[in-house]
């Protein structure tokens, strides 16, 4: 068993590293940054001053250190990312490897059910939603975000079960007399695992980037610290007028590097699942081919 | 043909299901919403019991009536088109705000997807292509676009092009001052004028995930055998690359273009937000802002439906360029 996990870990690629050293950074700095800085809603009367001793990242409009915000605003994001990425991974492989596993009218009832959820346009339904509830905490915005976000990942996995379940050694297993759960737990789950890591990874991007758009237009969890209310009152404080490009770039920023992070990790993790991605091909086929010299060679030893 | 009535039926229940989260959701959320219209109402002009009653049948609050005749009264307002009557632009209905807004919106990302489609597939099937080449190196780039959000990289780009080098206009749909709405030049140059930031703010963020989707079908197509046997038949690389990999790589950016079309109306409503674009999306955020609840259930129908719309007409396309799919049904 422990053998099969280590051959599951992807290798130690650059892009790899990369991703798993910025992901860590940003993820450091959201659980150790609120630590060691000042109180982010310390009022001051230094307002819009730019990136100086006194503050590393300059001060918003009414003086708060825009470093102390960015180290709370880290943690808000992740918190939501971490919260969606399990219910998400919940939501979706209970319809998805459930319902493609017991097969019949579930399986049938379950994918009309995600592919219901998935056509249905998550961010217009989440506006809706949180329009009609006025004080909400991060808790039941992360909510909001699972419930709409899960299908995508579901359907992946659904159609991925379908083909594992078919297989020669599950049907093997089964005419063994293994126990139906025996066989989803032991033979077929280790088997998704790899793209299970892919979707949950994929679903925390997408939380982030949902919650960040949400509290941007004035609709995230109230008074909470996260990317997108910086964003959101950088842009009321006019910060893009007044030229305070150290306000609303650094939360963008911060954003963006560790979606990239995550994104860089997915390609590892795609590269297990699909195995054609990793093998050299049709470059590896040209490495192959004769030289003229060894052509000749080889000529002249069939004549 | 079965398979289209079996696509068919399954987008009626979709809307069936849209319909009805539509009808649900202002019924469970706490708070009542009618004292909070008619408060807003009143302000603009005397409210009739009608008024009332309507906004009761609407939202769900009239206790008189049971659910089911609720339900059924929601479901023929929606079939005769009467959406209700828009508080933030009173007394406009709610048809006829979403009738000027619409096609703004529709043109612009409907133009900007397209774009970012063919882009983005384009410079994939190139990577796949020629695996290892400087382009195939840039798909990490991409992709970091990808994960910046789009109201994020609109801001910069405005700041940039807006405020920094004026090239561009702020905001805006076109130029309120000068030109007149019409099929005329003016006013279409305009359009395209004040269109080509937050259209190029779309392309910018979507391109990369068409480009690393492309590309990986293609190294998956290139290793299959029938390739090795293009290539054996001596055919020159171009058709190779266009007629056998790239056609047969492109069918699931085809079906996932429909997927994605959800997050790029999600992404384009914030994007319209940077821009006080005059779309759908503007208009929905104004009536989050005034609690215009008709206003809000209205623009969440005529999206899920576009969206629904959308996909259905991928899916028929779809089952025209790969066979199988229909064989399979």
């Amino acid at each position: 068993m422990s053998a099969a996990r280590v051959r599951g870990l992807p290798p130690m690629t650059a892009k790899l590293a990369a991703g798993l050293l910025i992901g860590g950074f940003v993820v450091l700095f959201g659980l150790l940054g609120p630590l060691v800085v000042q109180d982010p809603s310390r009022v001051d009367d230094i307002g819009l001053t730019g990136p100086g001793s006194g503050h590393w990242l300059g001060t918003t409009q009414t003086g708060q250190d825009v470093l102390a915000q960015l180290a709370y605003a880290t943690r808000g994001s992740l918190t939501v990312g971490a919260i969606v990425g399990v219910l998400t991974l919940l939501l979706s492989a209970f319809f998805g490897i459930v319902g493609a596993y017991a097969g019949g009218w579930v399986d049938e009832a379950f994918s009309l059910f995600t592919n219901v959820m998935l056509v249905i346009p998550g961010l217009p339904l989440v506006i809706v939603i949180s329009s009609y509830v006025p004080d909400k905490s991060l808790l039941l915005v992360s909510l909001v975000l699972s419930l709409t976000g899960w299908a995508g990942s579901a359907r992946v996995l659904r159609g991925y079960t379908l083909s594992l379940r078919n297989r020669d050694y599950v049907l093997a297993s089964r005419v063994a007399g293994e126990r139906r759960w025996r066989i989803l737990g032991v033979e077929i789950l280790p088997n998704l695992i790899p793209l299970l890591a892919s979707q949950v990874v994929f679903a925390v991007i997408f939380a982030i980037l949902g919650e960040a758009g949400l509290s941007y237009l004035g609709l995230g969890a109230s008074g909470s610290f996260t990317w997108g209310t910086m964003l959101y009152y950088a842009q009321n404080g006019l910060a893009l007028r007044l030229g305070a490009w150290w306000w609303f770039i650094p939360p963008g920023l911060l954003l963006a590097l560790f979606g990239a992070a995550l994104s860089l990790v997915n390609f590892s993790i795609d590269e297990i699942i699909n195995p054609k991605l990793r093998n050299q091909t049709r470059a590896a086929r040209r490495g192959w081919r004769m030289s003229r010299a060894q052509l000749e060679k080889a000529k002249e030893a069939t004549l | 043909m079965g398979y289209f009535l079996r696509k068919l039926g399954f987008y009626v229940v979709a809307l069936w299901a849209a319909l009805t989260v539509n009808f649900v959701i202002p019924r469970l959320m706490p708070g009542d919403p009618v004292d909070l219209l008619l408060a807003k109402l009143g302000q603009r002009g005397s409210v009739t019991p009608e008024t009332r009653h309507s906004i009761e049948v609407m939202l769900g609050t009239d206790t008189q009536q049971s659910l089911w005749s609720q339900y059924a009264g929601y479901l023929h307002n929606l079939a005769v088109g009467d959406l209700g009557v828009s508080v933030t632009f009173f007394p406009a209905s709610v048809t006829t705000i979403i009738g000027q807004t619409l096609p703004w919106t529709i043109g612009l990302i409907g133009l900007a997807t397209v774009i970012s489609f063919f882009v983005g597939v384009g410079l994939g099937t190139l990577a796949g292509w020629k695996r290892g080449s400087w382009l195939d190196n840039v798909i990490p780039v991409t992709t970091m676009f990808q994960a910046v959000p789009y109201f994020w990289l609109a801001l910069i780009l405005l700041f940039a092009l807006g405020s920094l080098w004026p090239v561009f206009p702020l905001n805006g749909g076109y130029d309120v001052y000068n030109v007149t709405p019409g099929w005329n030049g003016a006013f279409l140059g305009s359009v395209l004028y004040y269109g080509t930031l937050p259209a190029l703010t779309i392309i910018l963020s979507s391109f990369g995930g068409w480009m690393l989707g492309m590309r990986n079908m293609m190294v998956s197509t290139l290793s299959d055998d029938y390739m090795v046997t293009a290539e054996a038949k001596g055919l020159r690389p171009g058709r190779i690359m266009r007629r056998y990999a790239a056609r047969n790589a492109v069918l699931p950016s085809i079906s996932g273009f429909a997927i994605s079309l959800g997050f790029v109306v999600a992404g384009s409503i914030v994007t319209e937000a940077v821009f006080s674009y005059p779309g759908i999306g503007s208009a929905l955020l104004q009536a989050v802002g005034g609690n215009d609840y008709a206003l809000m259930q209205g623009i969440f129908l005529v999206i899920t439906l576009s969206v629904l719309g959308a996909n259905l007409l991928v899916d028929v396309l779809y089952s025209i360029i790969d066979p199988r799919t229909r064989a399979r049904a």
